[in-house]
């Protein structure tokens, strides 16, 4: 017993290190979303190239996409762009939510950098993006056939996390489709 | 001496003005029909984290997103949302760590319990470690019938006087 005493804060000190630790290597710049594994929000926006048209969570039902929170005054989604572009060129159907920008500005970008979406809602005041719970752009989402948010990718796309987690994660979700 | 101190309360109550005006900012941008919704407004913006910049609150925070929500919490109180319907709404959508203070969940059991079990524990090991020495200083310390007999002995012979002041 007195054995086990002395051993006390020792363990104590173990416990409180090991949580510190875990504490410590946490990257609370990104943060967890409760939306993984819910069903994607629903929404519906002017389209940015034609606003008298709209675009809505349904035109997405039935294949495994990715939604895109950008804007052009976000200097990182320029960075992630030519992922995104590699991606649509595959056949992968990106849609996109142009995050609290304007129009004119918007249309230039996507002159300049090119058009990886099937289609953008033009989400002018971020409502949209505040029910998907966007907190900082770019932020990428991974919808299921069933139009279930499977995955969230925040910050830009790198080559490393196309490779080992975007790409892996939309071909097996096209599996998953398949064999129901 | 009286102008001085006149002086220095008037330049004193500038600054709390000042601090005041600054300190309540973030809230005269916002409309409310009677001044228990501009209350309900401050505290819930003030339990709610910015994601953006972690260590701050909606209220306190100039970053867009916590102009927004903040705009959002205004709009919801304006609408009659009670304070929990408000709360659901941003852990529906940003998920638990907006939140300030955690809930009482599974999940933060321990983390709500574990003050009070680190407590328990200390004052387990408390109890018997003072329990403990205070018996060893009986056995141990504390001397033998013929030790004392030959102590008194011993101080008898020295000149020291007789009493048994080593009784414990």
């Amino acid at each position: 017993m007195k054995r086990y005493l002395l051993l006390l804060p020792l363990i104590l000190f173990g416990a409180v290190a090991v949580m510190l630790g875990v504490g410590l290597t946490l990257n609370t710049s990104q943060v967890n979303s409760p939306l993984v594994g819910k069903p994607a929000p629903d929404f519906q926006a002017p389209s940015l190239q034609t606003p008298e048209r709209s675009v809505q969570l349904s035109d997405l039902s039935g294949q495994v996409a990715l939604v895109n929170i950008w804007a052009s005054w976000c200097t990182t989604c320029r960075q992630e762009h030519p992922y995104l572009m590699a991606l649509s060129e595959q056949g992968i159907p990106i849609y996109g939510i142009d995050y609290k920008d304007e129009r004119p500005k918007a249309l230039a970008w996507l002159e300049q950098y090119g058009n990886a979406y099937r289609a953008i809602a033009f989400d002018a005041q971020g409502r949209v993006g505040m029910d998907w719970g966007v907190y900082g752009v770019p932020e990428t989402y991974v919808i299921d056939r069933q139009g279930v948010i499977r995955h969230k990718h925040i910050g830009a796309i790198t080559a490393h996390s196309l490779r080992e987690q975007l790409q892996p994660l939309i071909a097996e979700l096209r599996r998953e489709g398949e064999s129901r | 001496m009286t102008m001085a101190r006149s002086v220095f309360m008037m330049v004193l109550f500038a600054f709390v003005v000042a601090i005041a005006g600054v300190a309540d900012a973030a809230s005269t941008l916002y409309r409310f029909d009677n001044p228990d919704q501009a209350q309900r407004f401050q505290a819930l913006t003030e339990q709610l984290r910015c994601l953006v910049c972690q260590g701050e609150s909606i209220a306190d925070s100039n970053a867009d997103l916590a102009k927004d929500l903040r705009s959002r919490v205004h709009e919801m109180i304006l609408a009659g949302r009670s304070n929990r319907q408000i709360m659901q709404f941003m852990t529906d959508r940003y998920g638990d760590f907006i939140l300030y203070k955690p809930p009482f969940a599974p999940r933060t059991y321990f983390l709500w319990a574990g003050p009070l079990l680190l407590l328990l524990l200390v004052s387990a090991v408390m109890i018997k470690y003072v329990g403990r020495t205070r018996r060893d200083k009986q056995s141990t310390i504390g001397l033998q019938h013929d030790e004392r007999a030959r102590l008194s002995r011993l101080l008898g012979e020295s000149g020291e006087p007789k009493t048994d002041r080593t009784q414990t």
